[in-house]
């Protein structure tokens, strides 16, 4: 088989590369992460180095040292109640420390990790025994266990430190299993399955990479938990009294705290400031690895100044049976700190009464921008150019109280998901009571009246049981029909329908738009329907609006449209669309 | 005829086990044959994506066999199926959760290769990219960087990269736009013709289908309701599901689809009536 080159007419241009900037400098970005990142260094350095920086052997004993006061002579913090010099037994400590972190590091990750690994990627028996086990550890009391674990080895940091990574390995246990479960049924795990890669290679370059970031962060936390219970079990009294550690330290300390009472100082700010900067670590972390959401906040002075400079657009009402008018609107999000990024380019647009109207384009044409417009439902970090919404001579992008009164009121609304906006813990009856009496005035009782009348209406059949159901219980087409019913319950003028059969199957979309269709002449309802479909718009519109870029680039009525389209644009659309199409219908 | 390349025998399905037992294919059987394409058409829950799986190994095969060129490929083991991997390929329907957002593209391309011991390298890459219409120097670049169409293309040319004799195309173009779809579908097409690559083509769009078939398999519940060359299913159907399914897809010319509006009341009324 030889590949030619078959579509380079087609070939796409890409865009100019934005290279993220690597994790190290986007912690270091981060003041908590920079700081922290900055203690653990020189604590890791004073440990590393602890030979050529203690002043002296950390255990050597001189009588005149003995609870000496800080900054005495050759004694920066001051000795120990036996006279050895306390900067150079937590120097020498700090080497322990960073052992035992490292210990807990490498069993939990051993056991919890790969424990995880397994049971999120084959599931079931394995994962019902691992998840059993890591159950059982983590009802086992740690501290205890350590103590019971004394009286068996004696004292021996390394022990310990192998036992209580086992205790903690269910963290990381649960939090591998987790983003696992999530993972294996990506797409590309069934791609790299298809093609023939064994289970180890799928997990080693597939799998673990989705779980780095969790795991680094929970590691944070588990090297301060190491430190803690290393300090803690050495404070008992459990540790190696002839090694020097944080936890001897203290301890020591603890024991001359009448006579020297400055040196607890020492080991506990340093106990107490390798956690914190380890929790700010991951904290840190966190921010950087999952802040792919925030990358651009804009600064809410320049979000203030461009509110201030948005222009309002009068109402030059071309024609009188205009419902709803759009003037001029311009919608932007940020793409820096102080720069916002156009996506819509003053959209102009009129609604006549009893009109259904179809807002076609691609997906980032601007389209959906313009429903939510008018809904009042853009996203947050959005950013209102110019321009007015007017209803009723009122501009909805200023007049909250307006827009408040009008959505759900005067302006239905018809989503593109059904299931996903139908909250799956209450009775369909009741989310369309509740929604209906929020709308308008009226008892329970004629709510209830009302919207099991429009059910039937909607051609849901036994509305009575249907109103008792939860949304799981219903079919997608179900669900839209539901939908529709309390969009149109409170009786509005104006229905924004976005993408409202693109979910349902196509002959369940015929049936919807037979429905749309008929509540529109029934009720008078003027309709916006979004969609990419020409199909559903030849089907349901009597005129169109054809977005490109964030712009209108053709409008009119759909039968001089569909028949000589003038923008190249459409005719391209129309062209796609009717490529696919069975035009013929032969019988 | 000659033999066929696939063959599906009495497939059947089952999710889950006793009580929850779930059979979503009841006993479908079809052939593919060398250098055509067959449709599998029908709405969710159909069964349609899961015969795609069941054929990949992907979804349990409770009864019935699936053979290539003869030789049975359902419950075989893994390491069997890596044999099979050269020839049945997939492109699946969502460009975005079947591209690994921490590989670059070239790595996506090449580990097809590296997991079935080919070698080809950089150069191999370039001709895969160049077949499907992307500059080379999308091989160093991530997915994210790429549109919907761009990387449906991507996971076209993994699909190419063994140079497989057949390939499973669920849904390659549902997630996509109208103008973005049609370029799709000629690729497939062009890849076709120079390439004599069989598709098994699932789509729940009648429409779609029609011009880049051969033959049109029509799915309802699990089951094939109606197998025959794409002209006949499309125009002439002689199921009623079929035809139903025919009449619901609204046209881009409002005329014609007021015709084809009342045209689809008098079938649905004449044969509630």
């Amino acid at each position: 088989m030889s590949l030619r080159p078959t579509t380079t007419s087609l070939a796409t241009v890409l865009a100019p590369r934005a290279k993220p900037r690597p994790l190290l400098v986007r912690l270091l970005l981060n003041p908590l992460g920079a700081l922290s990142v900055g203690f653990l260094l020189i604590v890791a350095a004073a440990g590393a180095f602890a030979p050529l920086l203690s002043p002296v052997d950390p255990n050597f004993t001189d009588l005149a040292a003995t609870n000496a006061a800080p900054f005495s002579d050759g004694h920066p913090l001051g000795g120990d109640s036996s006279g050895r010099d306390v900067l150079s037994r937590l120097l020498y400590g700090t080497r322990e420390t960073m052992l035992a972190c490292v210990i807990v590091l490498a069993v939990s990750m051993a056991f919890g990790v790969v424990g995880g690994l397994i049971a999120g990627y084959y599931r079931g028996r394995v994962e019902t025994v691992l998840e059993f086990v890591a159950d059982t550890i983590m009802t086992l009391p740690g501290l205890v266990l350590l103590i019971a674990l004394y009286a068996l080895t004696g004292p021996n940091m390394v022990a310990a430190m192998f036992v209580f990574g086992i205790i903690i390995a269910p963290n990381f246990f649960r939090l591998v299993r987790a983003v696992v479960v999530s993972v294996r049924n990506e797409l590309y795990v069934d791609a790299a399955k298809v093609v023939g890669l064994s289970d180890l290679r799928i997990v080693g370059r597939h799998i673990l990479w989705a779980v780095r970031g969790p795991i680094v962060i929970q590691s944070a936390f588990v090297a301060a938990a190491g430190i803690s219970i290393q300090a803690g079990v050495d404070f008992l009294g459990l540790g190696d009294p002839s090694k020097p550690s944080w936890g001897v330290v203290l301890q020591d300390s603890f024991r001359s705290i009448f006579r020297n009472p400055v040196a607890i100082v020492w080991p506990s700010l340093l106990i107490s400031l390798a956690i914190l900067a380890l929790v700010l670590l991951g904290n840190a972390l966190r921010d950087v690895l999952q802040a792919a959401g925030s990358a651009h906040p804009l600064s809410s002075s320049r979000r203030r100044q461009l509110a201030r400079e948005a222009q309002p657009a009068p109402a030059d009402s071309r024609s009188s049976d205009s419902v709803l008018a759009i003037r001029n609107l311009r919608v932007g999000y940020p793409s820096g700190q102080n720069t916002v990024r156009a996506v819509l380019h003053g959209v102009d647009f009129d609604l006549r009464r009893g009109e259904i109207h179809g807002l076609v384009g691609e997906s980032g044409s601007g389209k959906s921008q313009v429903a939510f417009s008018i809904l009042g439902i853009l996203p947050k970090e959005a950013v209102v150019l110019s321009g007015s919404i007017w209803l009723d001579g009122a501009d909805l992008l200023r007049d909250k109280a307006a827009l408040r009164a009008a959505r759900g009121t005067r302006i239905g609304y018809i989503p593109q998901e059904p299931m996903s906006n139908l909250d799956p813990s209450f009775t369909i009856g009741d989310q369309l009571i509740y929604g209906l009496r929020a709308a308008r005035k009226m008892s329970k009782s004629e709510a209830r009246k009302r919207v099991l009348t429009l059910l039937d209406r909607v051609g849901i059949v036994d509305s009575q049981r249907v109103m008792k159901m939860y949304p799981h219980e219903i079919s997608g087409g179900m669900a839209q029909r539901v939908l529709i019913c309390g969009a149109v319950a409170p009786d509005p003028d104006i229905i924004i329908a976005d993408e409202p059969t693109t979910a349902l199957d196509v002959t369940v979309q015929a049936e919807v738009l037979e429905l749309l269709r008929e509540l529109s002449r029934e009720r008078g309802l003027a309709m916006i329907l979004v969609t990419h479909n020409l199909g559903v718009v030849a089907d349901l519109c009597e005129s169109v609006s054809v977005m490109q870029g964030g712009e209108i680039v053709e409008r009119g009525s759909v039968d001089e449209i569909f028949r000589e389209a003038k923008n190249p644009y459409t005719r391209d659309l129309l062209e796609s669309s009717r490529a696919v199409e069975l035009l013929e219908v032969e019988s | 005829m000659s033999q066929p390349i696939l063959e599906v025998e009495n497939l059947v399905v089952t999710f889950g086990h006793g009580r929850h037992a779930k059979t979503v294919i009841s006993d479908v059987s079809f052939a593919l044959h060398a250098g055509e394409t067959l449709s599998m058409v029908g709405e969710s829950g159909s069964g349609k994506t899961t015969i795609g799986r069941a054929i990949l190994g992907l979804a349990p095969v409770s009864g019935g066999t699936v053979r290539y060129r003869g030789e049975t490929i359902s419950n075989i083991s893994r390491n069997a199926r890596r044999k099979i991997a050269r020839e049945v390929q997939v492109i699946f329907q969502d460009p975005y959760s079947s591209l690994n957002p921490s590989m670059r593209i070239e790595d996506i391309l090449v580990e097809p290769m590296a997991a079935a011991g080919v070698g080809g390298g950089r150069a191999r890459v370039r001709e895969l990219l160049d077949a499907v219409g992307l500059p080379s120097d999308a091989a160093s670049r991530y997915p994210r960087e790429f549109s919907g169409g761009q990387r449906q293309r991507i996971a076209i040319a993994r699909a190419l990269a063994l140079e497989p004799s057949v390939i499973i195309c669920d849904e390659p173009t549902s997630a996509l736009d109208v103008t973005t779809q049609a370029r799709v579908l000629k690729l497939l097409k062009d890849i076709q013709d120079a390439t004599g690559v069989a598709y098994l083509f699932i789509s729940h769009d009648l429409g779609v289908v029609h011009n880049i078939s051969d033959r049109i398999a029509v799915l309802y519940r699990g089951e094939i309701v109606e197998l025959d060359d794409a002209r006949t299913v499309a125009m002439h159907p002689k199921d009623e599901y079929t035809r139903k399914l025919q009449m619901a897809a609204p046209v881009a010319d409002p005329q014609l689809q007021k015709e084809r509006r009342s045209a689809r009341r008098a079938v649905l009324f004449g044969s509630t009536a």
